[in-house]
Order: structure tokens, then C-alpha cells, then sequence
């Protein structure tokens, strides 16, 4: 927290050399009141010149003013002039002037409370300190932050904070990172004037996931914010008044958002922690990684803090374009997944069917031997839907090189609409949702397929009370929304015009239509993506200004897959398999592979296919490893590795390269640059990390489609939100999830 | 970790001579405070040092979530009639009457079920119902008797006596706040300060005052200490809600035995010689008319 280092370091000198002499004279944390012993002024001298220093805004933060300069005012800030929009809050102001203010309830993505008076400021000719994060800007307004009014309020308030708060830091959770702490360093007295008994509160059961030491909370409300506005289940409140006053749920209630475990973040004390995490590790003692998470296909940026080979725990990182500052329940908690089943040595199925570990020359070799026996049409690849882009290329590389074209990754159906990025990509840009008015979902559950990408449904819908229609199986929303049909019949009727729905989409301005991967899996899915290019066509939904028309895609390496045109039909090519190669794919239908066929899994975890496999070869997960991923708006990323990889277990690109020359056909790359480079021959935007390359051609140039809708109504993809893949499957968080949290 | 071995060390020596126990464990006692307000709590008889009951919902076989309720027909009316005060998009405006009406249907109290009966009315998650109900003392959560007693404990009527009373109340009932009676006719709680929540600004000298402002509202801080007793004995038609002022313990007691005979007793000041919330034995001051701020010529104007 940038104040309380500032506040600090200007309260050195004064520690230095005041304290030793009388504790109470000072408490007030001023240049001002340094200035009297020398060594102090020395110190501040050079830094506090007469003239204020120009300063940046907090973090970095870009201020973009109105064009218009009417909406614009000036305020002073500490004698600083700041232009800021019209509309902003005093904080706001604050803010861009770089002056970061002390708060516990305001969060700049929720609705604004006012209610725990920390942010108080002096406004020159208001007789009170005011509370800035409620008080809008008015021109010419003369801000004084760091004034003894500012300080002493402050001060008063934070008394009063922890005349209640238990003093438990040495066994909280959040010590450490914890707000309170920080601004008591600050704020706070070094002894309380209160002697009476402090209020004790019940604590309460939310779930597995979020652990409540309820007598720490401050009220700040920011759970109960957090959870009515972005989460979209009213189960928290307010209860009681005065000093017991609560925070709770009333009647026993878990917290079934999919998004709950943010409120761990947002919480500014230790009131609400990680359950998972409790007394595990103290955050200073962890290492972060900034990474990506690869459990669904939105690409939430998170941060992996780990303590030697292990992961500790996810948080999330802030990225404005796909998941804002929150993260799902799935990606926060799947790590313990990470730590348990884990395959970590290469081994060979015996005669007697159970496995036996054995070196990677052996199982390499055992490999190589059976790829000289099979036809080359009788080689398939399989890559799962957590591999990233490198591994990808290589499987494809490799199978290509072996004289067979079976390579597809699991999750894209028969024939995924792969010539056209547009057509498998989310158009319109995650942050662009925000600028609809009206949505069609089709097909899709976007609370259970990408719990970020239905966040900013939500936010979009109650900021701008945008309509969302949706056609599919009965499922759960948690906005307004109208449930239009349940097959393909009903897309067929709004492209014909025939739905009231239809007026809907005509009035709207900036139409979106997400179609669900799921769909892919449809035998009539190209019937099914004409209907929705028509639809598209007429309601105005691509346009030159805006391209409303998305697929919202289900696995991290989905992406990626299509790009790299690993497009073969699964059941084609598992059925005419003799030799199956499958790089982290558990969810592929193995019901038709013939009896002799011999199975290779390559992969991290000990899941459902290597009930078949003949050869085991270990990789690393995504914790792990570098690797490419591209989420489901196109964006490429990378995974940095966190933790070192689990016993004999190697990267799945050098796994297939090694084999690649035990079998005789080497494959041109030694380097992940190589690799990469590779890469970007055949899809050069998976090199441009951290960049959305939208898809630039329209759909027009597509060949008219024969087939027929079919009447089959569209089904739910992912039934369990909690567990997806491998990683979720394992871990032991997700199945209590499952357990206690899904409706039966 | 030195501080505990002396306390072991204290604590042998005392049960080696019984007669220094109680010595030693008077010094043992972490701090002055702390004793304090053990003693405070182990005389008091309340349960919790708080006004209101529990801000959480323990399921009991008549309060239940999934038990059925709903509006009597009469009362389906008047919630018609309550939520026509309100604009149709504020519906929940009217979540305070409602309460208070279902609390008049259900014999004094308000069942979770009947919240969450209102909430779906107003059109808002149950959750902002309990917060409201939660956050109102005079709405209870729990079963009370048909005479609810609740005394005042504001500085005002506590300064006055307001403890004696609770106690006095709860010995000759039997029960522990917020309990009822075995025969159901009455519980005993707790309010905050009953008049307009001027207590602040009440004391003996500012008795005058709220008489010359008009602030006659209904009595309360000026005849401290009191009790309102909510009667729901006759259901929400007969329903009312009477105040007692200037009680003493003793009179506290036979007001309670009147209403346990079915009589009214007489509400507002129990004192023999005071009118309404008028001083003791008659105005002491205002004999005339009032005199007219000098600085300022009325009949000018
Ligand atoms: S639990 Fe945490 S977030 Fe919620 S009100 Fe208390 S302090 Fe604030
Ligand atoms: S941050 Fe302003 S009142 Fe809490
Ligand atoms: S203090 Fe008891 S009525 Fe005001």
C-alpha cells in the first residue's frame, strides 16, 4: 500500500527522533512536526522542497479526460492542481493526484457505501472532515489530505476500528497482507483506550471454499456488495444493528456463487479467508508467479504463490480485457488438484495389466517399437484440452511426420468450422460484451462454461439493463433473462422472424449472439452456424463498427487446436486406430478404439484414460511449464513456471521430440524458440503474447449448406462446473465443491 | 511464559493453604477489568448484553424456512393497501409495514417463513428482509408471549432505575430475557429509548424545555423509567401497544398481575401526582404567558 510506505517513510525522522522523548507528542505523522530537530529536517529537506512535485496518478492509473472540457473540473489536491472528469469522488481526485487515501470499504468496482469513514480528507470551508469516497468533486475544490484534521480523523476512526477487532494477527490468515494491519502501521495508536469487553460474533458457514472469523469484520460491506452486485446471489446482508451488528446469511445458507471465493480478496481484514488455505503458509514466506489459468477457456490472469514445490494458492491478477479483478471458484481452488495423482514416471503396462515404472529409454523405446509395426493411417494424435500451443505443434509436426493426418484435440467435434477465425472466436472481445445491448445465447450455460465471461454478462445487464435471451436446456442465470426455447427449432424460428423474441433483436443497437462450443459436437452443427450467420445477417449483428457474432469456446487449448488445424474427426479416427497417441485427452469417447490398439498416454494426471493406456509418459502441468495458450476472444498468453515439475516428468513438446527421434523422424526443433518459431509459420498470431488479434475476414465467403437442423433439443455441456478436467478432477476442494454446493 | 509459572507456582501455594485461595485467586485474575466484568456478568441475568436477540436463525419446530405462511384474507387487504402508498418499482419500501402487520397476524412475533412470504410480495431476496427485521428491535424474531414487555434501557431510564426493573420483571416471571413464560402470556425484553430518540438531549433541567417545545410525543425519557407493553393477546384487530412511565419495581409487578387478571391497566405516567409528562405536582413554570424573546418586538411584525 503506496500511503502507508509514504506515510512511513515521512514518520522515520520523527520515530527517530522524537519517540525515545515523549511517545505521545507523536502520533501525528507530518513533515511539519519533523521539522524542529535537525537531523530530522535533514532528512526531509531535499525530498519536501517549497514548490509541490508533480505527481503520477496511483498505479500507474490513466485518467482519460471528456473531450468536451466542459466536463472536466479542477481541483487541488495538497495545492496540486488535477484536472479530473466531471462526476468523479473526491478519492477519485485523490487518486489521480497520486495520492493513494486510506480506506476500508470502497472498492472501485463496486457500489460505493461510505460507511467505514477511514477515507476521511480535509476540504477547505466544510466544517467536518469529509468522507471522500462519497463526496463528489466540485470545482475548485481545495483537497488537503495530510493535514492534523486528515491525520487526527483518521486516526479517531481507526481507534474505533480496533476497539472490537480481536488482536489475533499472529494467528490470521490475512496478516500479512491485511488492510487493517497496514493502516493501523499507519493510523493506528500503540495501545487502546478501551477497557471494556470486546463483541464476540458468531461464526458462520458459507461453504467449503470461504472461511469466516466473523468477529474481525469491520462492516465494511464489501462482501455483501461484492456478492448482491457481481456474484448475483443475494444470500449476504447486514444483520443486526449498532455493536451487533453482522455480517450473515440469516437462515443457513451456503454461498453457491461460482465466483465466491473473491469475496477472500475483497474482504480488507481476516474476516473472510480461503478455507483450503487456513494456517497452510504465511504470504510473505510464498513465491508469486503471474501466470494464466487454463481450467476453462477465458484465460483468467492469476497469480501462483508456491512455497518450494508446492502451490499454495491462486489469486487473481488484474487484466481490465478478461476477468477484471475476479477469478472463478474453479481457478482459485483447483490447485490442490496439482499436488495429488500425479503421474511422475514413465511406465509400461505389463503382461499381467499392471503398470511398472520404468526409464525413458525403455519407454521411449517400447513406443518407437510399435510405431515401425502400425500402418501410418492407423496413427492418431490426440491433444487434450489443457495443452498448450507448443506441444500442439509438435504432436501435429510429429503425427504429420509419421505419414498420418489423424491429429485432433479433444472437445472440436467432427469437423470444427476451423478455415475461419471468426468463426470460432469470441468477436466481439470479452470487454466488448460490455457494449451490448441485447444477447442470444445459444447453446450455451456461460455461468458453467466460463464463469468470467458471464460475470460481464451480469455487469453489462445491470448496468445497462440489456435483455438476454437464451436457447437451451433448462439452466441457472443469475440475471434477468428470457428462456426463448430449448432446441434448434427456436433459432430456426427468430432467423425466419417468427419469434417474439425478434422485435427484441431488431430494436437493439449493438446485438450479440454467443454460440456455445458444445455445439460443435452436433451432428447438424454446420446447419446450425448457417441459421446463426443468417440470424446474424439480418438482425445486423456484424458490422463494420462491431462484430457481435462469438463462439464461446470450453477449453484452454481449444483455441490454439483450431489455429493449428488440428481439425480430424475423432470418431473416424479412433475407430480406425491401431496406434493412439493421446497427449492429456481424458474426454475423448475410446468406446470405438479396437481391442489391439496400443495407447499411449502423455500427461500429468492419472485420469480416466490411462485406464487404457499401454505406456505412461509424465509431463508437467500448467504450473509447471512455459507453454502458449489462446483464449476463447484470441488472445495468446503464456503459463511461467511456478514449481518445478513433479519427479521424472518432462514438457510435453520435449516428451514428443524425444520420441520423434527414437522413431526415426526427428522433428526440426531443439529450443522452445524453435518451437515458436515453428509456430508462427503456421499461425503467427500465437506469438503475439498478450495480444486479442481479431479475426479480420467475414464469414461471407462460406459455401451454402445443405443440411437440415435436427430437432434434438441442444444439451448442457459441462454438468459439473466444478470439475472439467484432470486438474479439477483431482483435486479434493472441487469434490467437496461438488458435493455441497451443486443443486441435486 | 515467566508470567505462567508464577501463576502455577501462586496456584499451588494456594491449594497448599486453603485460606490463601481465595487471595491468590483474586490476584490471578488477569486484570482489574476482566474481574470486573465477570462479576458484571455473573450477576446479570440477561443471556446477552445486548438489546436484540440473535441476528441468526435457529430452526425451532414453529420457526421454520420451509414451514407454509401467508396472509390472512383481512391482511392480504391491507397489504394491498400498504404497497398503493408505494411507487410499483419500490415495492420494497413497504418491507417495514408488512413486517408489521404479519408480526400483528402471528400472535407478536415474525417467523422466517413469513419474511421470506414478504419478500417474495416485495419482489426482493429474503436477505434484505431479515436485514430489516434484524436491524428493528420492536419486530421479534422469536416466539413471544401475548404480553410483550420491554423496557427501556436508554441512559435516561437506566439512570432511573430501567435495571431494577428488568430484574425485578424477570424474578417475578421466572424467566431470562427474550424467554416466555410457561403458560405463553409473557416474555420480557429489551428496548432502546422510546421517545423520538431525543434521550440524548433528556435530563432533569430539559424537562421544562420538552414541555415549552411541544415535544409532548409520548411521555417516555421525561417519566423515566418505563416499559411498553405490546399486547397481542387480542390478535391484530385489538391489538395495541401501551406505555408505562415513572414505574417502580413494585408497581412494575402489579402492573403485570393486572394484565395477568385480563384488566388495563392504566397507561402512561404511574405517578400519583403527575399529569401526562407535566413536573410532578403541577407546572412549576409557563404560569403566564410566555414571555417574548427580547430581542425582538412581535407586535412589529
Ligand atoms: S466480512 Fe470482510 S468484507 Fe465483509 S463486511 Fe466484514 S470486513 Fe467487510
Ligand atoms: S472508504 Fe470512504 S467511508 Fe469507507
Ligand atoms: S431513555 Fe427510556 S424512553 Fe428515552
Amino acid at each position: 500500500m503506496a500511503f502507508v510506505a509514504r506515510a512511513l517513510r515521512r514518520s522515520k525522522p520523527l520515530i527517530s527522533s522524537r519517540c525515545p522523548v515523549t511517545v505521545a507528542s507523536c502520533r501525528w505523522i507530518s513533515p511539519t512536526a519533523a521539522a524542529g530537530s535537525p537531523e530530522a529536517g535533514a532528512a526531509v529537506a531535499p525530498a519536501d522542497p517549497e514548490l509541490p512535485r508533480p505527481r503520477e496518478p496511483v498505479g500507474g492509473a490513466r485518467v482519460e479526460l471528456p473531450s468536451n472540457s466542459e466536463d472536466a473540473l479542477e481541483v487541488f489536491v495538497d495545492g496540486h492542481a488535477v484536472r479530473i472528469p466531471k462526476g468523479f469522488t473526491v478519492l477519485q481526485a485523490c487518486e489521480v493526484a497520486g495520492v493513494d487515501i486510506p480506506r476500508f470499504c470502497y472498492h472501485s468496482r463496486l457500489s460505493i457505501a461510505g460507511n467505514c469513514r477511514m477515507c476521511l480528507v480535509e476540504v477547505e470551508k466544510s466544517p467536518k472532515p469529509v468522507a471522500s469516497c462519497a463526496m463528489p468533486a466540485l470545482p475548485g475544490m481545495k483537497i488537503k489530505t495530510n493535514t492534523p484534521v486528515a491525520k487526527k480523523a483518521r486516526e479517531g476512526v481507526m481507534e474505533f476500528l480496533l476497539m472490537n477487532h480481536p488482536l489475533d494477527c499472529p494467528i490470521c490468515d490475512q496478516g500479512g497482507e491485511c488492510d487493517l494491519q497496514d493502516q493501523s502501521m499507519a493510523f493506528g495508536a500503540d495501545r487502546g483506550r478501551f477497557t471494556e469487553m470486546k463483541r464476540s460474533v458468531v461464526d458462520k458457514n458459507l461453504g467449503p471454499l470461504v472461511k469466516t472469523v466473523m468477529t474481525r469484520c469491520i462492516q465494511c460491506t464489501r462482501c455483501v456488495r461484492f456478492a448482491t452486485e457481481v456474484a448475483g446471489v443475494q444470500d449476504l446482508g447486514i444483520l443486526g444493528r449498532g455493536s451487533g451488528e453482522e455480517i450473515g446469511t440469516y437462515v443457513e445458507r451456503l454461498m453457491t456463487s461460482e465466483l465466491s471465493g473473491n469475496v477472500i480478496d475483497i474482504c480488507p481484514v481476516g474476516a473472510l479467508t480461503s478455507k483450503p488455505f487456513a494456517f497452510k503458509a504465511r504470504n510473505w514466506e510464498l513465491k508469486n508467479t503471474e501466470t494464466i489459468d487454463v481450467t476453462d477457456a477465458v484465460g483468467s490472469n492469476i497469480r501462483v504463490d508456491s512455497r518450494g514445490p508446492e502451490v499454495m494458492r491462486i489469486v487473481p491478477r488484474i487484466n481490465e480485457d478478461i476477468n477484471e479483478e475476479w477469478i472463478s471458484d474453479k481457478t482459485r481452488f483447483c490447485y490442490d488438484g496439482l499436488k495429488r495423482q500425479r503421474l511422475n514416471d514413465p511406465m509400461i503396462r505389463g503382461p499381467d495389466g499392471r503398470f511398472k515404472a520404468v526409464t525413458w529409454r525403455d519407454a521411449l523405446a517400447v513406443v518407437a517399437e510399435v510405431l515401425q509395426q502400425v500402418k501410418p493411417q492407423e496413427i492418431t494424435g490426440v491433444a487434450g484440452k489443457l495443452s498448450d500451443a507448443e506441444s500442439m505443434m509438435a504432436l501435429k509436426d510429429f503425427v504429420n511426420r509419421m505419414g498420418s493426418d489423424k491429429v485432433l484435440c479433444e472437445g472440436n467435434g467432427p469437423s470444427p468450422p476451423a478455415d475461419l477465425r471468426s468463426n470460432y472466436l469470441m468477436n466481439t472481445s470479452v470487454a466488448g460484451l460490455e457494449k451490448a445491448d441485447v444477447f442470444l445465447l445459444v447453446g450455451t450455460q456461460p455461468r458453467v462454461e466460463a464463469a468470467m465471461v458471464n460475470a460481464r454478462i451480469r455487469k453489462t445487464v445491470r448496468a445497462t439493463q440489456a435483455k438476454v435471451g437464451y436457447i437451451g436446456a433448462p439452466a441457472d442465470f443469475n440475471y434477468d433473462h428470457e428462456h426463448l426455447g430449448t432446441g434448434p427449432q427456436t433459432l430456426v424460428e427468430i432467423a425466419e422472424g417468427q419469434h417474439p423474441f425478434c422485435s427484441v433483436l431488431q430494436s437493439a443497437k449493438n446485438p450479440v449472439i454467443i454460440a456455445g462450443a458444445g455445439l460443435f459436437e452436433r451432428e447438424d452443427q454446420d446447419a446450425i452456424f448457417s441459421t446463426i450467420q443468417t440470424l446474424a445477417k439480418k438482425y445486423n449483428v456484424t458490422r463494420p463498427d462491431w462484430n457481435g457474432l462469438n463462439v464461446l469456446l470450453l477449453h484452454a487449448a481449444q483455441a490454439a487446436a483450431l489455429d493449428l488445424g488440428l481439425v480430424a474427426n475423432p470418431a473416424e479416427s479412433i475407430k480406425s486406430a491401431k496406434f493412439l497417441y493421446l497427449m492429456g485427452a481424458d474426454d475423448i469417447n475410446l468406446d470405438k478404439l479396437p481391442e489391439d490398439a496400443f495407447v499411449v498416454y502423455q500427461g500429468h494426471h492419472g485420469d480416466k484414460a490411462v485406464y487404457r493406456a499401454n505406456v505412461i509418459l509424465p509431463s508437467s502441468a500448467f504450473s509447471e511449464k512455459e507453454g502458449t495458450y489462446e483464449n476463447t476472444e484470441g488472445c495468446t498468453q503464456w503459463t511461467i513456471p511456478a514449481v518445478p515439475t513433479v519427479g521424472d516428468a518432462r514438457d510435453d513438446w520435449k516428451i514428443i521430440r524425444a520420441l520423434s527421434e527414437v522413431a526415426g523422424a526427428q522433428l526440426p526443433y531443439d529450443s522452445l524458440q524453435a518451437v515458436r518459431d515453428r509456430i508462427s509459420t503456421v499461425a503467427p498470431n500465437l506469438i503475439h503474447v498478450d495480444e486479442r488479434e481479431p479475426s479480420t475476414i467475414s464469414a461471407e465467403v462460406k459455401p451454402p449448406v445443405k443440411q437440415q437442423v435436427s430437432s434434438t433439443p441442444f444439451k448442457t455441456i459441462v454438468e459439473n462446473f466444478y470439475m472439467t478436467d484432470a486438474i479439477t478432477r483431482a483435486s479434493k476442494i472441487m469434490a467437496q465443491c461438488s458435493a455441497s454446493l451443486l443443486k441435486k | 511464559m515467566a508470567a505462567r509459572l508464577a501463576a502455577r507456582r501462586l496456584l499451588g501455594l494456594a491449594a497448599a493453604s486453603g485460606s490463601a485461595s481465595e487471595v491468590a485467586a483474586r490476584r490471578l485474575a488477569p486484570s482489574p477489568i476482566a474481574a470486573a466484568g465477570y462479576a458484571a456478568a455473573s450477576r446479570a441475568p440477561v443471556s446477552r448484553p445486548f438489546s436484540t436477540a440473535l441476528n441468526y436463525h435457529i430452526d425451532s419446530p414453529e420457526n421454520k424456512p420451509d414451514m407454509k405462511w401467508e396472509f390472512s384474507e383481512a391482511n392480504m387487504k391491507k397489504v394491498k393497501e400498504i404497497l398503493s402508498h408505494y411507487p410499483s418499482n419500490y415495492k420494497q419500501s413497504g418491507i417495514i409495514p408488512l413486517l408489521d402487520l404479519a408480526q400483528q397476524q402471528h400472535g407478536g412475533w415474525v417467523p422466517v417463513a413469513a419474511m421470506d412470504a414478504i419478500a417474495k410480495i416485495v419482489e426482493v431476496a429474503p436477505i434484505r428482509v431479515y436485514e430489516v427485521a434484524t436491524f428493528y428491535t420492536m419486530f421479534n424474531r422469536a416466539k413471544v408471549g401475548k404480553y410483550h414487555l420491554l423496557v427501556c434501557g436508554t441512559t435516561p431510564c437506566m439512570i432511573r432505575g430501567s435495571r431494577e426493573i428488568e430484574e425485578t420483571l424477570l424474578e417475578h416471571l421466572g424467566v431470562k430475557r427474550n424467554e416466555v413464560t410457561s403458560d405463553g402470556l409473557f416474555s420480557v425484553g429489551e428496548m432502546e429509548c422510546m421517545n423520538w430518540s431525543d434521550c440524548v438531549v433528556i435530563s432533569d433541567v430539559k424537562i421544562n424545555f420538552i414541555h415549552i417545545s411541544g415535544l409532548h410525543w409520548q411521555g417516555c425519557c421525561v417519566n423515566a423509567p418505563m416499559i411498553a407493553v405490546a399486547d397481542y393477546s387480542k390478535g391484530s384487530e385489538g391489538y395495541s401497544y401501551n406505555y408505562y412511565e415513572d414505574l417502580t419495581p413494585k408497581r412494575v409487578v402489579e402492573i403485570v398481575e393486572m394484565l395477568r387478571r385480563g384488566e388495563t391497566p392504566p397507561r402512561g405516567t404511574q405517578h400519583p401526582e403527575r399529569k401526562n409528562c407535566g413536573p410532578a405536582g403541577g407546572n412549576t413554570t409557563l404560569h403566564g404567558e410566555p414571555k417574548p424573546p427580547p430581542c425582538r418586538d412581535l407586535d412589529a411584525c
